[in-house]
């Protein structure tokens, strides 16, 4: 039981800061990369720029930290939605083990993908 | 709260709950609604990754990638993406005043403050993301 509590705050650090992250960033990204552009508010956003932002060293650390975070914010936020709103209490072990595992496997491919 | 789960239990008394207990009240499946934005952000941050690949991989694969968002269905999800992700900043950015508790010279700055601080933070970097993106 201890391990958990030791490892419990630091799953809600990474939840927590992956929630405020995607609360400044997301809505505004999902708008001018996804939404405007192919609704036809914008011109979608030309290579040579995505490029620059996206191979930059403050673009490839933002991208990181975002992808990561909103990632391990997902996980730990819906093993707790799974858990209180279906009371999937015997699954608790595995449920917590896929998602934070799916959680660090797409953010192993997220630093390989960001940073080649 | 997640105390270990054990089954035969003898001291606790656990009330039964439907399984769908949170379709009950509009409260209720707010909560759920709100916890549900998970998903919709960790779908966000897999997309920006597929869009990364595909600017690495050179301008004929982002062309390709903007394409297939310009198919209707895809739009039409990534509206709801969108709705879904303002629900998430808003109720987010709701909590913070609850979450912490600022001081000033040994006052406590009032929630509301501390709120129109986090909407300022927000403002900002959707201004900086407009900057760097649409140029």
């Amino acid at each position: 039981m201890s391990g958990r509590r030791l490892r419990e705050p630091g799953l809600w650090l990474l939840f927590s800061a992956g929630g405020t992250l995607a609360a400044l960033f997301l809505p505004a990204l999902v708008m001018v990369l996804w939404v405007a552009p192919s609704v036809g508010w914008l011109t979608p956003p030309v290579h040579e720029t995505l490029a620059a932002v996206a191979g930059g060293v403050l673009g490839r650390l933002f991208l990181t930290a975002l992808i990561v975070l909103a990632l391990y914010h997902w996980a730990h936020r819906f093993r707790y939605t799974l858990y209180d709103g279906l009371q999937l209490y015997h699954l608790n072990q595995l449920i917590a083990g896929l998602t934070y595992g799916v959680a660090t496997v797409l953010s192993v491919a997220a630093a390989v993908v960001v940073w080649r | 709260m997640n105390p270990a789960y054990r089954r035969y239990h003898p001291k606790w008394y656990r009330a039964r709950m439907p399984i769908f207990w949170w379709l009950r009240r509009v409260s209720y499946f707010r909560f759920i609604a709100r916890e549900l934005t998970s998903v919709f952000v960790a779908y966000a941050g897999v997309l920006l990754l597929v869009q990364v690949r595909s600017v690495a991989a050179g301008p004929e694969a982002l062309a390709r990638f903007t394409g297939w968002l310009q198919l209707p269905p895809v739009a039409a999800l990534h509206v709801v993406v969108l709705l879904a992700l303002l629900f998430h900043t808003i109720t987010w950015l709701h909590l913070a005043p609850r979450a912490m508790v600022v001081r000033l010279g040994g006052r406590r700055v009032p929630d509301v403050a501390v709120l129109l601080g986090h909407y300022g933070a927000w403002l900002a970097a959707s201004a900086l993301v407009v900057w760097v993106v649409v140029r």
